[in-house]
């Protein structure tokens, strides 16, 4: 880390950029929060661990109109996000200057209290630097301790690999977390699913749901001013999901708004407050785009048209779903 | 409406049917006095292209048991190439709400050109058939539309 | 003091559901909410915090008011009914009552909320202590004691046994109608686990929190401050924090049209969101900073200043674990207090 750190310095001190995209430590040893840093003495607070979870492309909408250029800290998953943001012309890549960041994988502190560590008062093993397998715990209610490997955030057990697709230069080592892991595995299970079963599980996942819109304000790929769900004159603002149609409809458009554009950052499932796999929609979408289009991956190029702005003359019909059986 | 033994379920039909075939389709098998039932309601819009994913959706909730989209035969839109982006979205729709568990076969596309009021009044007939095996809605309805 | 073996509690929840409704946190799909008993419900009465808090039982997320129907050319109107049944909610913590008491100030004042009224009647509380709290907690810093939660009946969960003390008259009809699972016991058990209870908060991170410069009295000074600009940066204008807080009690009228009329609901709003408060004449608030300062100026400030000094936060926590850019309150107030130090 004190690499990056002292790079960063080097540009802001020859004004090569006005300002930074980082992560600034947090009050507990594992809540950093996204944030700017302008000055030599604003980085003592930078730090960039396993728990910099947060893909920062989205913020680059905002920080492109700003004065200058910006750095940004991506990690190789977030250059995807970056690269469909240039795509769709909604970031200024010339206002941006990318570091490309190491990855192994970040952490889900949700799976960490899950595995009954509560109380945490500092914690180690989560250090970018070091190959630490092991997360130790201080906690008020003593040690405690857990693997690395078992408290990832989902999406790094289907890692994308440790390849950026867009950046300046590339500070630290990343590692492919995935294992050769399928990533569509789940979405297959359900697709097996009878029909009443299918309808069982979504019906029991998205009665969770409290429109809180984290999962749409997070992504990087609903970068719409307006969105259709917050449109007064519209009748799907509805703010509560007052009937479970409305938990159906919010999650099957915002899954729908993003398809073909979602690179699977897995950022709407790392935010959901109620732990909503909502990654099995955007998968959903990917998995049958795959099969029906040709293996696209959003992101991974500037230049390709996206799979629903295309066409080709023999595509399947709407048809094949219920020939698929 | 009320389901009891006597009463014979009458689906609700939405058909979304693009101006320049479908909807002269429509409008041949009613001149040909071709009959199909009077539980589809056709809506009528400029181009396929034009449904949006929620017009399905919001079709559902307000108590239609099927949804289908008729368009110009693929090649032959009225817009050149409208059908053909219709038809990816429409086929994602389609697997979408089939993941989340909604009955196969309440969604349909069908090809209808101006000239096809005997395919028209086929398709919905079969259509309203198929509508009636599979019985009401009640997977993607709100329950506050309900009479 | 009755108590009653851990093996007793279906028995006694099943009891308690005989008469009426009973809510209580429940396991669904893997998170803990509060949720109506039934035979087959995975209760979770162990987990420190529900991911909403219970606010739901008597100000739900979303609530019909009247119902508009057509019929020709008439119109008739149906109002909701009121809740006229007695309920108990079981397993609320001392934050969550506090975070009740906060909502009482808001819905039981003139003009009086009659929904929220009919619910508050008619429900029982039964409160109860934390046994394991967490670093998100800081309770302690808004004067609130986990160990000791009044409601209308407090328990206590220990390793083996619930100890079950009877505070209000409701608490003691409930009681009486559970009597046959409970048994007589001294303080002594409880105590202890008091004492465990206390000794544990006063080890968190947040427990040491100081509320020094926030009241009614600091309002320009603090609404003025630059620091905002700074701290609401990575804010994503989510709801979340305010959909699972305690005392949130921003609402929205809305009217859905049925097709064949129109239902009128209230559901919760947030001040995070552009429509907030929106009106005719278009928002007062057109920046996510000046709806990020709201949240914590309506809590801090704006709310003590019109009820007797009283903070609308509780220290629950939920907000400092849920928000997905790991913003929250405390920093909020740290913030601020570190800015302040450094002037002085």
């Amino acid at each position: 880390m004190q690499e990056l750190i002292n790079r960063i310095k080097e540009l802001l001190a020859d004004k090569t950029v006005e300002r930074v995209l980082g992560w600034k430590a947090g009050d507990l040893s594992y809540n950093p929060e996204p944030a700017y840093f302008k000055t030599e003495d604003e980085l003592e607070n930078f730090v960039y661990d396993g728990f910099c979870g947060a893909n920062l492309s989205k913020y680059m909408i905002e920080a492109a109109k700003l004065e200058g250029k910006t750095l940004v800290c991506l990690k190789p998953c977030d250059t995807y996000s970056f690269n469909q943001l240039i795509k769709e012309h909604r970031v200024d890549r010339e206002k941006t200057y990318i570091i490309g960041v190491g990855c192994k994988g970040k952490l889900d502190i949700e799976k960490i209290k899950a595995q009954g560590i509560r109380g945490i008062t500092s914690v180690s093993g989560a250090e970018i630097d070091g190959d630490a397998e092991t997360l130790e715990f201080e906690t008020v209610y003593g040690k405690k301790s857990c693997s690395y490997n078992d408290v990832m955030l989902e999406r790094c057990y289907v890692c994308k690999g440790k390849e950026h697709v867009v950046y300046d230069e590339i500070i630290g080592e990343s590692k492919d977390t995935s294992e050769g892991a399928d990533r569509f595995s789940e979405v297959s299970r359900i697709e097996n699913m009878s029909p009443e079963e299918k309808f069982a599980f979504f019906q029991k996942e998205l009665s969770k749901c409290i429109r809180c819109n984290a999962c749409r304000n997070v992504c990087p790929a609903c970068s719409c001013r307006k969105c259709v769900f917050d449109s007064n004159k519209f009748d799907s603002a509805q703010k509560a999901n007052t009937d479970s149609f409305e938990e159906k409809m919010f999650h099957i458009i915002r899954a729908f708004h993003v398809a073909g554009r979602c690179t699977d950052c897995g950022e709407c499932s790392r935010v959901c407050p109620q732990g909503i796999p909502l990654h099995l929609f955007n998968r959903k979408f990917i998995k049958d785009i795959n099969e029906f289009y040709g293996e696209y991956q959003a992101g991974e190029d500037t230049e390709s048209r996206a799979p629903l702005t295309n066409f080709t003359f023999d595509d399947c019909e709407p048809g094949i779903v219920g020939e698929r059986g | 409406m009320p389901i009891n033994g006597n009463e014979e379920f009458r689906p609700k039909i939405v058909a979304f049917c693009c101006n320049w075939c479908s909807y002269a389709g429509a409008d041949l098998a009613g001149s040909s006095r071709l009959a199909y039932p009077a539980d589809v309601k056709i809506i009528r819009v400029p181009c396929s292209c034009r449904v949006n994913p929620m017009f399905i959706l919001r079709a559902f909730e307000k108590g239609a048991d099927g949804v289908i989209m008729c368009g110009c035969h693929p090649g032959d839109c009225h817009y050149s190439t409208g059908n053909y982006y219709a038809r990816r979205r429409m086929t994602l729709l389609f697997s979408m709400l089939d993941y989340i568990g909604v009955e196969q076969g309440r969604t349909r596309v069908e090809w209808v050109s101006a000239a096809e009021g005997v395919k028209f009044s086929a398709t919905m007939n079969e259509f309203v058939e198929k509508i009636r095996s599979l019985g009401k809605n009640v997977r993607l309805e709100d329950l506050r539309c309900r009479n | 003091m009755f108590k009653t073996a851990k093996e007793n509690l279906p028995a006694l929840f099943r009891l308690i559901a005989e008469n009426q409704e009973l809510y209580l946190p429940v396991n669904t799909a893997g998170q803990v909410n509060f949720a109506a008993w039934t035979e087959d419900a995975e209760v979770a009465l162990d987990v420190l915090k529900t991911v909403k808090s219970p606010k739901d039982a008597f100000f739900p997320q979303s609530e019909n008011l009247y119902k508009c129907t057509k019929d020709g050319k008439s119109i008739s109107i149906e109002p909701e009914a009121l809740k006229d049944q007695n309920f108990v909610v079981f397993g609320m913590k001392a934050c969550d009552l506090r975070g009740v008491e906060v909502l009482d100030r808001v819905f039981l004042s003139d003009p009086v909320d009659t929904f929220y009224k009919a619910r508050r009647d008619h429900g029982t509380i039964v409160a109860m202590a934390c046994h394991e709290p967490s670093e998100s907690c800081f309770c302690k810093a808004f004067g609130v004691d986990c160990a000791e939660p009044a409601g209308d009946v407090s328990v206590w969960l220990t390793e083996d046994s619930l100890y079950w003390n009877p505070v209000t008259e409701k608490g003691q009809a409930l009681t009486d109608a559970v009597s046959s699972l409970l048994e007589n016991t001294d303080d002594c058990a409880v105590e202890a686990e008091k004492a465990s209870i206390r000794n544990i908060v006063d080890k968190l991170p947040y427990s040491g929190l100081s509320l020094e410069g926030w009241n009614g009295d600091v309002l320009m000074e603090k609404f003025d401050s630059p620091l905002w600009e700074e701290l609401y940066k990575p804010c994503l204008a989510c709801g979340t924090c305010t959909f699972v807080c305690p005392t949130c009690q921003c609402y929205d009228i809305k009217d859905y049209d049925t097709g064949h009329g129109v239902q009128r609901y209230r559901c919760w709003d947030s001040c995070m969101y552009s429509d907030f408060t929106m009106m005719a004449h278009g928002n007062n608030r057109t920046s996510q900073m000046q709806r990020f300062r709201q949240r914590f100026m309506h809590k801090l400030v704006y709310f003590p200043a019109n009820n007797d000094g009283m903070y609308s936060c509780v220290g629950c926590g939920r907000c400092v674990d849920k928000c997905p850019s790991s913003l929250n309150i405390v920093k909020v107030i740290k913030s601020f207090q570190k800015q302040e130090g450094e002037k002085a």
